[in-house]
Parts: structure tokens; sequence; C-alpha cells
């Protein structure tokens, strides 16, 4: 006869796992368990130890602790431990402590398996543990919209075909028949290789299509040995290897190409074409595009603009994860900044010197939401002369960022547009100034100016933007001091979480009893992750396009930085959902989550995305300090 | 540890006496199997927490009507090998402004006489040492129920839960306090756990009592003894 340990069931039934169980799972779990009790400050599992048992804390608190014995965890009532052990070879993972007398029960590994076996619901429970359980979360998430969420590189599934400049157009038509391609890319063999790995191109100088031999060799009968060359396009349009399939085809979409080389880094590995991707074809945002760009005023783009809430609802309800919902809302924003710019040359005639339009912040590193303020800026040719061009870049920048504001993009608190002077520098002033912040650091400066450290080309001469993005890669690198002073900053904004683990709540006006998503969550992992980038000297300016270049790089221990990819995705997407979900009840979209409308499984992953943020700002304070070496 | 010693009972000579008088075979194999070796660390010596619900606190007038057992050492604690028994009391208790934890008046009536678990009781004893939270109850009544059915009543050795809390709040006490007649602290089994942060209990059947008593004595032997001390000195 077995009897019934009311009390074990009874404290059982109230905590997950155990709560979705039966109760008389329950009663045979609570007959089952073994109890011990540890006195404060004395050890419970040591790493290495065998281990048999997973452990509930009755009563105490309980400190995990990594093998290097960093502090991971502490737990306190109800708590669990032991699974990481369990699930991977029987061996303790996490040594653990007790931090106060504690009282612990400890479930059989049989029994363990058994449950896990008979209820789905505890066995997803313990999947995986910590971090990994979080990936878990967002693999699942993703699991169901692979469509959407699929890389180009994932549609290369060929070697490059290429020819020499000088290979005859017969020969080219020969070879893209023989290779059943309708694209072919043009090497020149004399063209020097560069030492840079970041800057070697392959010796790729242009492409010729199957519209290429139609409309420049058949069309006007040129001899069958005219040279590759002479009828190949030079002005190549590049996408990254890790874009996605969407942003193919917007960029097909706004150069009307149908043939992109992709590169993984600047040397091609293979060409994608349209017919590869139609089917991978998004609607709804890509029409926005298209009518952005059919807008003849201001006036119809305000009002073509009030259609963004509901894409960017649409999207989410497809389930975009947050890497190409940000992608899109900044393709948006570009386009619009592009159309106000077209608009803007109309009114006051071409720029008498060249420019380029740069857009800073969560828009140049393609992270931007709903709600968004407008930072932008303006290089200039280095013969704008003061006197005679100010008026006309001052009437452009007035007439972009007012229209930006009229279409939802608030200005900008900071004074960071356009429209200040002080913003629009020439390229030489530009150098100028990132040298000065890079070689001169000032703590405060640099706060204000981090947003500059994510910039894009959007408009005119794009290029000058790239050149830009390239000194500041190869100059912060080298600039221990300047990591440091990044560093720094980057710590200044907290997760909200209490001493506990707790959730810490900010009252800020009517929004009583909430965290900011943005300004402590995924603003400060964006810190964290441009300040590793800013160190390996990356030029990408996305945050997970900058995580993939700091995990080649190997700068981090292994698993922190994919450790960051997930929490980034985690919370982006609590706030993208958030926001959704506000547009959908009517409401004003913002960054303030009350967390108890999560679920108790949607808190745990929030927590543990945000214990995530944690480490890694602590990791920042000892791995860039201005005295110590930079990895 | 540093209380005050006492004479030690020689529990090894004790048993063979017993079994020496003994009749009943269930009580011979009993004695015959009893841990008895007084120089046993306390950290391998097999524990077996026990408690009784009964009628009243008079052994001679009273019943037993549950008993409660839980099997454990100084690790663990090994609830899937517990007991759990209820009784039939010799007087109708439905008389008496009684109260039973957790226990039906319809599960008294149905429960078989005491007679039927002697056996399957002194089973799972066997080989442990018995733990309680105040020994006299537990042992007077077993001693009593046994006399009755088996005209031989029986002893064995007990580590009393609250004896030992006594002997640590006087240490705690210190001599001082005795001079000044500084009150002790409360011995009852519930405010004895909450000193070594042990969960309150809601449920006061004889197995959660068991439990409980179990687990104040993990927590009072971490807290105060060597895990090397040998059970001589905690067993009476």
């Amino acid at each position: 006869m077995q009897a019934e340990q009311v009390e074990i069931a009874q404290f059982l039934a109230q905590h997950p796992p155990f709560d979705s169980l039966p109760s008389k799972a329950i009663n045979e779990l609570a007959q089952q368990v073994e109890v011990a009790y540890f006195r404060a400050h004395t050890d419970i599992l040591l790493f290495g130890q065998d281990i048999a048992d997973l452990y509930v804390i009755r009563s105490g608190s309980v400190e995990m602790y990594r093998r290097n014995g960093e502090l991971d965890n502490r737990l306190t009532t109800a708590g669990i431990f032991g699974q990481m052990g369990l699930l991977m070879n029987r061996k303790v993972r996490f040594p653990a402590k007790a931090l106060e007398d504690t009282l612990v029960y400890c479930i059989n590994v049989e029994l363990f398996n058994r449950y896990c076996d008979e209820f789905d619901s505890f066995a997803d429970y313990f999947e995986t543990d910590g971090n990994v359980r979080l990936h878990q979360a967002i693999v699942e998430q993703a699991d169901g919209n692979d469509l959407t969420t699929a890389k180009v590189k994932s549609l290369i599934h060929r070697d490059v075909v290429t020819v020499n400049t000088d290979s005859t157009v017969q020969q080219v038509a020969q070879l893209m028949t023989d290779e059943s391609v309708s694209s072919v890319l043009v090497t020149d063999s004399t063209k020097p290789i560069n030492d840079d790995p970041e800057e070697d191109d392959g010796q790729v100088v242009g492409i010729i299509t199957d519209k290429d031999l139609r409309t420049k060799v058949i069309a006007h009968g040129l001899a069958f040995d005219t040279p590759a060359h002479t009828i190949m396009s030079t002005n190549l349009v590049l996408l990254d290897a890790n874009a996605y399939v969407f942003e193919a085809v917007l960029a097909m979409l706004r150069d009307n190409l149908h043939h992109l080389p992709v590169v993984q880094k600047r040397r091609p590995i293979g060409v994608i074409s349209l017919s590869d991707i139609l089917r991978y074809e998004s609607q709804s945002s890509l029409l926005l595009v298209r009518g952005i760009l059919a807008q003849q005023s201001i006036e119809d783009l305000t009002h073509y603009a009030r259609q963004l809430p509901n894409v960017f609802v649409r999207m989410v309800n497809e389930d975009a994860n947050s890497h190409m919902i940000g992608t899109a809302m900044a393709v948006i924003g570009r386009t619009f900044k592009q159309r106000l710019l077209v608009l803007a040359e109309e009114k006051y005639g071409p720029p008498p010197v060249a420019y380029c339009f740069i857009a800073l912040g969560s828009m140049a590193r393609d992270e931007q939401l709903i709600v968004t303020d407008q930072d932008n800026a303006l290089i200039l040719d280095d013969d704008y002369d003061d006197e005679l061009h100010d008026t006309y870049f001052q009437n452009i920048a007035d007439f972009v960022c007012d229209g930006l504001a009229q279409c939802g993009y608030t200005y900008c608190d900071g004074e960071i547009m356009a429209s200040f002077k002080k913003w629009r520098k020439t390229r030489a002033q530009w150098f100028e100034q990132f040298a000065q912040w890079i070689e001169l650091p000032k703590p405060q400066a640099l706060l204000n100016s981090s947003i500059f450290f994510d910039l894009d080309g959007v408009w005119g001469k794009t290029k000058w933007a790239d050149e830009l993005k390239i000194f500041i890669a190869k100059q912060s690198k080298v600039n221990r001091v300047f990591l440091a002073n990044m560093a720094a900053n980057a710590r200044n904004r907290t997760p909200p979480l209490g001493f506990f683990k707790g959730f810490v709540m900010e009252h800020n006006g009517q929004h009583k009893r909430s965290m900011n998503l943005k300004r402590r969550g995924t603003a400060p992992l964006s810190d964290v992750i441009r300040v590793h980038a800013l160190a390996v000297g990356s030029r990408k300016q996305n945050s997970f396009e900058r995580l993939e270049d700091i995990i080649e790089a190997k700068l981090l221990p292994q698993g922190k930085a994919q450790d960051l990819r997930d929490a980034l995705e985690y919370i982006a997407m609590m706030r993208i959902r958030h926001q959704a979900w506000q547009i959908e009840q009517g409401e004003e979209p913002d960054n303030d989550l009350d967390p108890h409308l999560l679920s108790p499984f949607e808190q745990r992953n929030l927590k543990e995305a945000f214990a995530i943020l944690e480490k890694a700002q602590s990791y920042l304070k000892f791995s860039y300090s201005a005295n110590s070496g930079v990895k | 540890m540093a209380f005050k010693k006492q004479a030690m009972i020689d529990w090894a000579t004790r048993y063979k006496n017993l079994l020496s008088g003994a009749q009943n075979d269930t009580i011979k194999r009993f004695y015959g199997a009893a841990f008895s070796d007084k120089f046993a660390a306390i950290k391998d010596v097999p524990f077996v927490a026990m408690d009784f619900e009964t009628t009243g606190l008079d052994s001679t007038s009273d019943d037993i009507v549950s008993v409660g057992l839980i099997p454990f050492n100084l690790q663990r604690i090994y609830c899937k090998d517990s007991r759990h028994w209820v009784v039939r009391p010799r007087r109708n208790f439905n008389e008496g402004s009684i109260v039973i934890h957790g226990i039906t008046h319809s599960e008294i009536d149905d429960a078989p006489d005491f007679n039927h678990i002697i056996e399957p009781l002194l089973q799972a004893l066997s080989g442990k040492v018995v733990v309680v939270h105040y020994g006299a109850i537990e042992r007077h009544f077993l001693n009593t129920a046994l006399l009755l059915r088996l005209n031989e009543g029986i002893n064995f050795a007990l580590v009393d839960t609250m004896e030992i809390e006594r002997k640590a709040l006087k240490a705690r006490q210190g001599l001082l306090g005795w001079l000044f007649n500084s009150k002790l602290g409360s011995l009852r089994l519930g405010d004895c756990r909450q000193r070594y942060s042990l969960p309150v209990y809601k449920n006061h059947n004889a197995l959660t009592d068991a439990l409980a008593t179990a687990e104040l004595l993990q927590a009072q032997l971490s807290h105060h003894y060597r895990e090397d001390t040998p059970i001589s000195q905690l067993w009476s």
C-alpha cells in the first residue's frame, strides 16, 4: 500500500510544469519523490558529478554556477534544476549551491523520463534549458514560415558561372547553353586581386544575361566574335548572401533587374534570377513600396502612409520574423525618403553639387518598427560652397524632414536631422568628424553620436556612405579607447530584471507598471552588438548580420553570439507583437509592455532573454576596459 | 557537538536481553534485526520517522487511530517507501470530542484493528532507528498496543527530534540565559521546523507529521552535528 503525500502533491500542483499534470499523476509523483535538506552555503551538486535526479526547490534558494565559476542563475521556491545534466550525459553541468537553508524534492531520472514520455506539456517544459530553451522557442516560431524567412544563399544551388572579358559572345552563349543558366558573370583576369579579403571581389567586373544577348548582340547584328566585355552590364547590384529572399525581390523591383549576383563579403558565390524567387514574393509590403514610388505629391504620400500600420500588422500575422519586418519597414522608410527627394528635386531643381542622403540608427540597421523617429543627415560633395549652396540643401532637407513627419516619422528629439546645418557636412568634414569621434573619444560626445555608427546611404551618391562605413570599420577596430568608451555607453541601459530575476517595472505616465522593451531590451542589445561589430571591423549595419560577422571572427566565447541573436529576436518579436496588437485594438502603438499579460512560458523566455543581455553587458565590462588588451 | 554528555544506553546489550526474553516470533524477528551499532556514524544510519495519531494522550485509555512511517537517511527521505495505516480504535471515538487529522469517520469505521498492522509495521521498522518528535507517545502507545494484543510489550531505540531541539536551544541559551531564566523557545514540531526554514505544513495526518519529523532531523543534524557523530549520542 502506498501512502498519499498530501503536502508534496499540493505543492507540486501549484507550480509548473507539474500544474499541467492530471492530479493522479501529481499524486504518484509526490509518492515517489525523495526529499533532501541542504544547509545554507553547502554544495548540492558538484560539476561533473553523476546526477540521477531532477531537483525541485520546496523552500530556500539555490545558486547555479557556470563551469568558470560565474553565477548563472539564482532559483527560489519552485525553481527547478538538474535537467541539463539529465538531458546531456547524466553529469552535472551547472554546479548548485544552497544560498539559504533549502529543502528540495528529487525526482528520479527514470520517473522523469517516463513523465516526459507520457505528458507532452511536461516534456515541452524540459525540452531544453535556459538559452537553449529560448532558442527552441524561436526555432519553433520560425518553423512555420520558412518561405518568408529564407535567405538568398539558400536559393543558390550551383557554383557561379563565369567567362573572361575577352571571351566571344558566341562562347558566352555556348557556355550558358551548356550550363543551362540565364546569366554569367564576367571576370577580368588582369584586374589586381585585392589583398584585403574584405575587398576580394573575385575579379568580377560585369554580368551578361540572356536579355543582353538578345538586345545588344542579335538586335544590333553584332559579330559572334564580339568580346564579352563590350556587351556586359558593369553597374552591378550585389546582394549579400545573408539577405532575405524578400530583400532580393525588393532590389529587383527597385532597379528593374532580373538577375542579382549574390556575394559573400564582396566575392560572388552565385546569381539568383527573378524566376528563382518569384514563389517567395511577399505581397503586401511590396505593393506598398510600389505604391510609394507612384505618389506624385506630399499630400498623396501622406495619405498613402496611413496604410503602413496595416502592412505592419499583416506582416506580423504572416509570421514574419523580426529581421524581415525590420527590413521591410526600413525599405519602406527608405522608399519614402527617396520619393520625397525626387519630389524635392523637382521642386527646387537639380542639386548644384552631388550629395548623399543618409539614414542613421534603426533605419540604417534595418531594424525599424512602426513607432520610430527620423534620424538622417547629408553628405555633400567637397566642391560644396556654403554661400552658394546652403539655401538649396536647407530647402531640400526641410522638404524631406517635414514630409517624413507628415508621413508619421516624428522629428528626432536629438536634432539629428539633415534640416540642421551641423548635420550637413562635406565628405572631408564627415571623415574628420568620425576620426575625431574614434581617435579622441569623449564618453558624452559618443553617447550622443552612437547613432552615427549605424549609417546607410539612401539617395544620391550612396557610395560615399559606403566609404564612411569602411573608414569606421577600419579605424574603430584598432582603437581600443574608443571601443572601451562605446562599451561603457552600451552598459548604460540595463535590462528590467531584479536581483532575484523578477521583472522590474517602471512607472511612466499612464503606463503604470510596464517595461520599455526598446529602451530596456532591443536598444541596449543593439548597443552591445555594435561594440562587438566595431571590434571585429564589421561593415554590416544590421544587428543580426553583425552577429554573423562576430561569430565568424570568433570574438565571443562559443555560443554567446548565438545567445545574443536569440535574445534580440525574442525581445524584438515581443515588441513587434505588442505593437501589432495595439494597432489592432485601435490604440497608439508604443514600447511599454506589462509582463503580466504574458503567459508564464513567455515570461520565462523573456526573462531569459533579458538575462542574456545582462550577462552580455557585464562581459563588455571586462573585455573592453581601456587598459586591457582587446582580443 | 557541544551539548552536555548524558548516560548512554547500550542498545546492543539491551536488544540482546530483549530478544532472549521475547516469546512472539514477530517481536523476536524485530529484535534480531534491530540496528544496534552504537559506533555507526549518523551519515550511515538508516532511520525511519514515525508518527501516531491517537484518541488522546493516555496510552492506557486512549488508542492509536493512524500510523505514518517514512524511511530516510542523512541524505534523502524516501517517499516511495512511506506507509500510512488507519486503524479502528477500541472505543467508538465519535463519542469523544476528538479531532483526528485528515481521516473521516467512515474511514475509521472501515479500518482494521491494530492487530492487522503489527506484522507490516514491525517489518517496516526493522533494522532502522526510529525517529519521532516527542518520543513518549509513540513508545508508550506501541508498547501498550502490543501488550493488549500479544501479551508482550516492545521497546526500541528512539531518536527524539524534540529532545535534540531542546538541547540545541539550551546550548544557544547558554549559562547566562539559564541563570536569568530566559525563554527557551517553543518545541512544537512546526515551530522547530521554522528555525531551519522548513516549509509550513497545513496537513497533520500521521504521514505528513512523519515526513515533517524526518525533514526536521535532517536539518538538525546538518546544523548541529558532524556527519561522523556516532548514533549513540542521539538515541535513547
